[in-house]
């Protein structure tokens, strides 16, 4: 599948929009804090914003090209939508909400309805009415009904942002699912960083209507610019050991090793880590008699005063790491950028972002 | 009941529903247009609309005469050209009753459309549909309560329309002489007060009927949106 080309300028509100990326297979986020523009941005590849000039195509299908006059209507452009607020027909039942795009939008479908029923999980909600299902039921439908369309293209505007935390942890994996069992490009709204790092296979940073940053989950997340309050890393590595008798799991990223407490992990399979910077702390000697399952040797590259804690930026190889240590503790070290230290976490301080098969 | 008491009722039932038959489809484009358009004359045109409410009935069932009466620019070329005559037969008692009633049909459908969120009929167009399918499928079931309580309302102002219609097309028994027209014309007679009160019970039971008919429909559709 060709990836979706997108090169737009127009207006949103009171600013402008000009953004140039490319999509291709897989879920691309496109990260920023609420009113960047980012939804803006999808409803303009949607076709259900207005925009000035530029142009939106995927390979040889153009949807968009102000100098050639092409400007293909919505339902022409072979997308399925996931809305913010899910936006069910409210008089249709889930089945006749689900098979719309069958019925009423002529679209053939590869997919079968009984594979996505049971992928979202649906099988037993399909005669009930979209009044009497739950917030997070609500998006599960909404997700299938686009999926239903035969998108070539999957568009998802904040699609857990209206769900509290105990429903967006009932979602996430049907999202994952979705984002591992598809082949078309995704492309997904967020300002959530959870969600991206679980999710997102590549991230389109956008700020205030432009593109600030294009990268990996890691590299755009782990920028210190986003990390906020709680600062944290993403780290990608590749599982090499599996302790089953423990519950551990060692994984190899670059040329250090982290060990975590971790559950179903399979050796050779990619992971992504979290790593929370309060979690990680500082020694300037290898410890002894420690219960910290992880020592990494680093070199620091910045020390950042905020308040009374400091943020200290750590390398490891190729690797970056962040720790958030007190200002007090910082002084009494004496960090400066340069010096060799011990990075030490916790294994079971270690989360899972997301398990890439 | 008497002959002459269910001809009269099977007359105002014809008249009435042949009004409510001809003004559903203009009522819905006018509320449409209410509702959606964005165009210089709005403000003008739902005046337009609202003049029956206001109007002297006698006022409006005057201005019927001069356009649609035998001589009038309308009447003459309907009656060339589709040979409908509105002067003095049932057909004017149902314009008439119509045009009155238009105003009440088109309320309810405009706010119905307005309440409508757009929202989803721009989810129905990303799913394939074009206008007219997302029209047929999203909007019009949508609306459908709104239209539902218009005809209910304009059903009834029909069946008790008086002013415009004795003043359109007279009050003639068989003929133009509905409900309301007839118990006028029994009060007026000394020995009609009997008959009088029977007409009168029959429509406060019309009536009554229709507005709990139209509550139980209006309660179906509501209870799954």
């Amino acid at each position: 599948m060709a990836p979706l080309e997108i090169d737009i300028r127009g207006r949103a509100g009171s600013f402008e929009i000009a953004v140039r990326f490319a999509a291709g297979p897989g879920v691309t986020a496109l990260f920023g804090r609420s009113g960047a523009g980012k939804s803006t941005i999808l409803k303009m590849i949607a076709g259900t914003a207005h925009l000035d000039k530029g142009r939106i195509a995927a390979g040889t299908r153009v949807f968009f090209d102000s100098e050639a006059g092409i400007n293909l209507p919505p339902r022409a452009r072979g997308i399925g939508f996931v809305f913010q607020e899910g936006r069910l027909f409210p008089h249709l039942s889930v089945r006749r909400n689900l098979t719309y795009a069958r019925w009423a939008g002529r679209r053939a479908g590869s997919r079968r309805l009984d594979e996505v029923v049971e992928l979202l999980g649906l099988d037993a909600h399909l005669d009930r009415y979209p009044r009497t299902l739950s917030g997070g039921e609500r998006q599960r439908v909404a997700i299938g009904r686009a999926l239903l369309a035969d998108p070539q293209i999957l568009l998802m505007d904040e699609p857990l942002s209206s769900l509290d935390r105990e429903r967006r942890a009932e979602i996430l994996p049907y999202l994952e699912a979705v984002a591992n069992e598809t082949r078309i490009p995704v492309l997904y709204v967020s300002h959530d960083t959870d969600e991206v790092a679980r999710l997102a296979d590549r991230v389109v940073a956008i700020e205030n209507g432009r593109v600030r940053a294009i990268g990996s989950a890691a590299e755009i997340l782990g920028h210190p610019s986003n990390a906020d309050e709680e600062g944290f890393t993403i780290l990608e590595g590749r599982v090499i050991a599996v302790d089953a008798n423990y519950g551990t799991a060692a994984v190899q990223i670059g040329d250090g090793s982290i060990e975590l407490s971790a559950v179903n992990l399979v050796p050779g399979n990619s992971v992504r880590l979290r790593i929370d910077a309060a979690d990680v702390a500082i020694a300037t000697l290898p410890q002894e008699g420690l219960s910290i399952r992880n020592q990494l040797r680093c070199e620091v590259i910045a020390v950042e005063r905020k308040g009374n804690s400091t943020e200290v930026a750590l390398t490891f190889g190729d690797e970056r790491l962040l720790a958030r240590i007190t200002a007090k503790s910082a002084d009494e070290l004496q960090l400066a950028t340069g010096m060799n230290v011990v990075a030490l976490i916790k294994a079971v301080s270690v989360e899972r972002a997301r398990l890439l098969s | 009941m008497s002959g002459a008491e269910i001809e009269i009722l099977l007359l105002s039932a014809k008249v009435a529903l042949a009004a409510m038959a001809f003004s559903i489809v203009p009522a819905f484009a006018v509320a449409w247009l209410l509702a959606r358009g964005r165009f210089a004359g709005r403000a003008l045109l739902q005046a337009v609309v609202s003049l029956p409410l206001v109007l002297p009935p006698v006022v409006t069932g005057y201005g019927l005469l001069i356009l649609f009466g035998s001589q009038g620019p309308l009447g003459r070329f309907l009656e060339s050209l589709f040979g409908i005559s509105f002067a003095f037969r049932w057909t004017g008692a149902a314009l008439a009753a119509g045009v009155m009633a238009f105003p009440l049909l088109v309320r309810p459908i405009r706010l119905s459309l307005e309440a409508i969120d757009r929202g989803l009929e721009e989810a129905a167009s990303t799913l394939g549909a074009w206008s007219p399918v997302v029209f047929l499928t999203v909007t019009l079931p949508l609306a459908l309560p709104g239209v539902l309580a218009g005809v209910v309302l304009g059903f009834a102002k029909a069946l008790g329309e008086f002013g415009a219609t004795i003043t359109f097309v007279s009050n003639i028994p068989g003929e133009t002489q509905t409900l309301s027209l007839a118990i006028y014309a029994l009060m007026q007679s000394p020995e009609g007060d009997a008959a009088a009160l029977r007409l009168i019970a029959l429509s406060i039971v019309l009536a009554l009927g229709a507005v709990l008919a139209s509550e139980w429909a209006a309660r179906r559709l509501q209870r799954r949106v």
